[in-house]
């Protein structure tokens, strides 16, 4: 049997952020990852990653959440490029 | 849920969804599709979204309406290609009075521009293509007549 996989938080990533990262989620593994600001700071870490913005909002469970917020592998996080609707 | 459409956008529906026999003034407000954007012409245009959130946020901005100002509100934002004129976004707002429709309509755009997540991305007649960001520039260069009186 194969060992479990360690535990990920899955980023839905939006607009320029999915073209910049490559793709519409990354999983960022949760091993000392607590907060939206630590989420953020994987991110910027990945190739293209330098380009998600000081005003980048990050959505967590549908609703936007400071850089304090607490996340965990259940949670659905999404990452917002400036908004532009209207 | 429903405020996102995929389809052209029908004022008319809209307005009959809030009027009422008690309301006597409905207020709206339609956003199209410009051709120009920073100095350059614009060949087509896309809007994405973020879909569970966005309409969400929806639901939320028209509650508060409701709470704050004695009114019916509906609103629909377009996804998906659309073309220059076509409308992007369409909201109407029912009060007894015009009023409260004016200041309801107004505060629904607003909120949605600042807080709805949906993005937009232009196609520009020489072939680039960019996801607009108005948190910079968005009214810039080329864009005379904005912040400058007749």
């Amino acid at each position: 049997m194969a060992a479990p996989l360690p535990p990920v938080i899955r980023v839905q990533l939006f607009a320029r952020y999915a073209e910049l990262l490559g793709g519409q989620f990354v999983d960022v593994p949760a091993d000392g990852v607590r907060t939206v600001g630590d989420v953020l700071a994987r991110l910027r870490e990945l190739p293209g990653g330098a380009g998600i913005g000081a005003s980048t909002l990050v959505a967590v469970n549908l609703r936007q959440a400071r850089l304090d917020v607490p996340v965990s592998s259940a949670d659905e996080v999404a990452v917002l490029p400036p908004l532009a609707g209207g | 849920m429903g405020f996102l459409s995929r389809v052209q956008l029908d004022l008319s529906a809209l307005v009959a969804e809030v009027a009422g026999p008690e309301r006597g003034g409905v207020a709206s407000f339609v956003g199209l599709v410009r051709d120009h954007h920073g100095g350059r012409k614009v060949s087509a245009l896309a809007y994405s979204a973020y879909e569970p959130m966005a309409e969400a946020i929806c639901a939320e901005i028209i509650a508060e309406a409701a709470s704050r100002w004695p009114v019916r509100v509906a609103l629909r934002h377009r996804l998906g290609e659309l073309t220059i004129g076509e409308a992007a976004v369409a909201v109407a707002a029912a009060g007894n009075h015009r009023d409260e429709a004016f200041a309801a309509c107004r505060y629904v755009i607003e909120e949605l521009k600042r807080r709805v997540p949906i993005w937009k991305r232009e196609t520009y007649e020489d072939g680039t293509v960019e996801w607009v960001d108005p948190s910079n520039s968005g009214v810039g260069v080329g864009d005379p007549g904005i912040g400058s009186a007749p």
